[in-house]
């Protein structure tokens, strides 16, 4: 599902082998397009048709030419450096007023859409000063539904629904009141207590295995991979 | 998969979430996250108490890190005392992240508490007095803290006051606590150099010379720091002894400085109980004005025992 790694997505899009090009930019679309299409929705005003026409469109024109290839570590993180060609992007294509029509008019890349749309409900426009938070928090969350999403799978080819389950009932989707003690999963689950609290373990090692995986794949080099993995647990010093 | 904001949240905690399989604890929630690790509840499952376990955070591979809190552990170990916390159990988790179990302390830090403490020098000066005897205590046992702040200073509900965060002390040798011999030292990536502590609080020859340099004096520059922020955040003027004392204890250079704590901690107590102090010579009104806070009882019944006396004259006569 995920097999590319330690940034070698960046060298697959500057791959000449177009399918080589073409699995990096899938690689790269699903970790980014939802934070590139509520970004387009929330900061550029743009109507979800328009959204979802430029999200494509962006995607078709990096495959095209290939400017993901241009991205230079030194000098912004991967995510920022993102947005700014989508900016740009963006800038122009409304500039030259016309509709998009990347890929033979056709959709390049599978994306969900309604699901991003029905996520964005009652949201506001971003300001101005909260872009960049606005933007990473969105690429965070994409990150990890995918995670949640590859966990569930493994969990599910390899026979141990009951992990998954305990997962979601104590970190994913803990009840209103509050979250359950290992003691009560252990009643409801028919588990002893020191099995949930490893079945919790082995599970939580697994999100973060598959999170980080991820997450080595859509950053620009191990420095940022770093920085971020810094970032996602918690903010400490290096 | 739609995740909602509190979801990202519990799974960011879930990814540092460690794991405790193999050991009697469970953690039940974070505490605080510090600099070195964070620092969870969690329940010991064996003796059926809640405990408090720092351990590393998830990302920090660096060894460096895991031995700085083992230091900790093993500092706080051999130090056992009301005004710090006991050491309960410390080791490498499956994961190879460094931890070690404390007791649970609730309470607030120093610098939040000094709110609910009203402006009077009373109460401030009996805490610092408390966060004194755990220095002095430490010191006595060739430790220095090297990081002394409101912020690692914890009072509890019952007036317990704790100084923790030894993440950074140093334990001195024989030799060099009692001047007989070359000094060594032990710490954790705190050789010369090395600058730890914080701004505001650290002694000058911390900030310049490296954690490397800091012995029982920096400590008491830090002590001083901590008693100007008492006075201070209570938005009173501060009296000319204590000021006196604050000044001793910050001096720029450490032989300026008090010798110890325990000096510092007799100057104090001896302001609190309206004795002069050793730092400052009081004129004749300062006397005065001490000898009737002093007496002061005794100086309202004399008072009211001659107005009565009048009054019983003048009724009679």
């Amino acid at each position: 599902m995920f097999p590319l790694t330690r940034h070698s997505v960046l060298l697959s899009i500057a791959s000449p082998e177009e399918p080589q090009r073409r699995r990096g930019l899938e690689v790269l679309a699903e970790a980014y397009w939802r934070p590139v299409y509520k970004y387009l929705r929330l900061r550029w005003g743009a109507a979800a048709e328009e959204a979802e026409d430029l999200t494509q469109g962006f995607f078709a024109r990096a495959l095209e030419k290939g400017f993901f290839a241009q991205y230079d570590p030194q000098r912004a993180r991967f995510r920022t450096w993102l947005r700014t060609c989508l900016d740009g992007f963006v800038s122009n294509e409304r500039a030259a007023a016309r509709r998009l029509k990347r890929g033979g008019g056709a959709a390049l890349l599978p994306l969900d859409f309604a699901e991003a749309e029905a996520e964005l409900a009652g949201s506001a426009a971003w300001p101005e000063a909260d872009v960049e938070e606005r933007f990473r928090r969105e690429w965070v969350r994409a990150l990890f539904a995918g995670a949640v999403a590859e966990l569930q799978e493994e969990c599910r080819a390899a026979g141990k629904g009951v992990r998954f389950a305990l997962f979601e009932r104590y970190d994913l989707d803990p009840p209103p009141e509050g979250r359950p003690t290992y003691a009560q999963l252990a009643g409801d689950f028919a588990l002893p207590v020191t099995q949930v609290t490893n079945h919790l373990s082995a599970v939580r090692r697994d999100f973060r295995r598959l999170v980080l995986a991820r997450l080595r794949a859509a950053t620009g080099s191990e420095d940022e991979f770093r920085a971020e993995a810094r970032d996602l647990l918690g903010g400490m010093p290096p | 998969m739609k995740l909602a904001d509190a979801a990202v949240e519990r799974l960011q905690e879930a990814l540092d979430w460690p794991d405790l399989s193999g050991t009697r604890y469970e953690p039940v929630d974070v505490l605080g996250r510090g600099g070195m690790g964070t620092v969870y509840r969690a329940r010991d499952r064996e003796l059926g108490r809640e405990v408090a376990v720092k351990i590393v955070r998830g990302t920090d591979t660096a060894p460096a890190t895991a031995e700085r809190l083992l230091h900790e552990a093993r500092v706080l170990a051999r130090l056992e005392h009301p005004g710090l916390v006991p050491v309960h159990d410390a080791g490498v988790l499956p994961d190879g992240r460094a931890y070690y179990v404390m007791r649970l302390v609730r309470g607030t830090c120093l610098d939040e508490h000094v709110a609910a403490l009203g402006p009077a020098p009373g109460p401030r000066l009996r805490i610092f007095l408390r966060v004194c005897e755990a220095v002095a205590f430490a010191h006595a046992h060739g430790v220095v803290h090297r990081d002394l702040k409101p912020q690692n200073v914890m009072v509890g509900p019952f007036g317990e006051v704790l100084v923790m965060d030894w993440g950074v002390a140093r334990v001195l040798d024989f030799e060099e606590r009692t001047g007989t011999g070359t000094a060594t030292a032990t710490g954790t990536g705190t050789g010369a150099g090395t600058v730890m502590g914080t701004p505001g609080y650290m002694a000058p020859e911390q900030a310049a010379g490296g954690a490397a340099s800091a012995d029982q004096r920096s400590d008491v520059y830090a002590l001083g720091a901590i008693l100007r922020f008492l006075c201070a955040d209570s938005g009173r003027r501060m009296p000319r002894p204590l000021s006196a004392i604050v000044e001793k204890a910050l001096a720029e250079d450490p032989e300026r400085r008090y010798a110890g704590v325990p000096v510092l901690q007799a100057d104090v107590a001896a302001f609190l109980s309206a004795e002069p102090v050793s730092v400052h010579r009081e004129n004749v009104l300062e006397r005065l004005a001490r000898l009737l806070d002093k007496y002061r009882t005794a100086v309202f019944l004399v008072l009211a025992y001659l107005v009565m006396r009048m009054a019983l004259l003048l009724w009679a006569g």
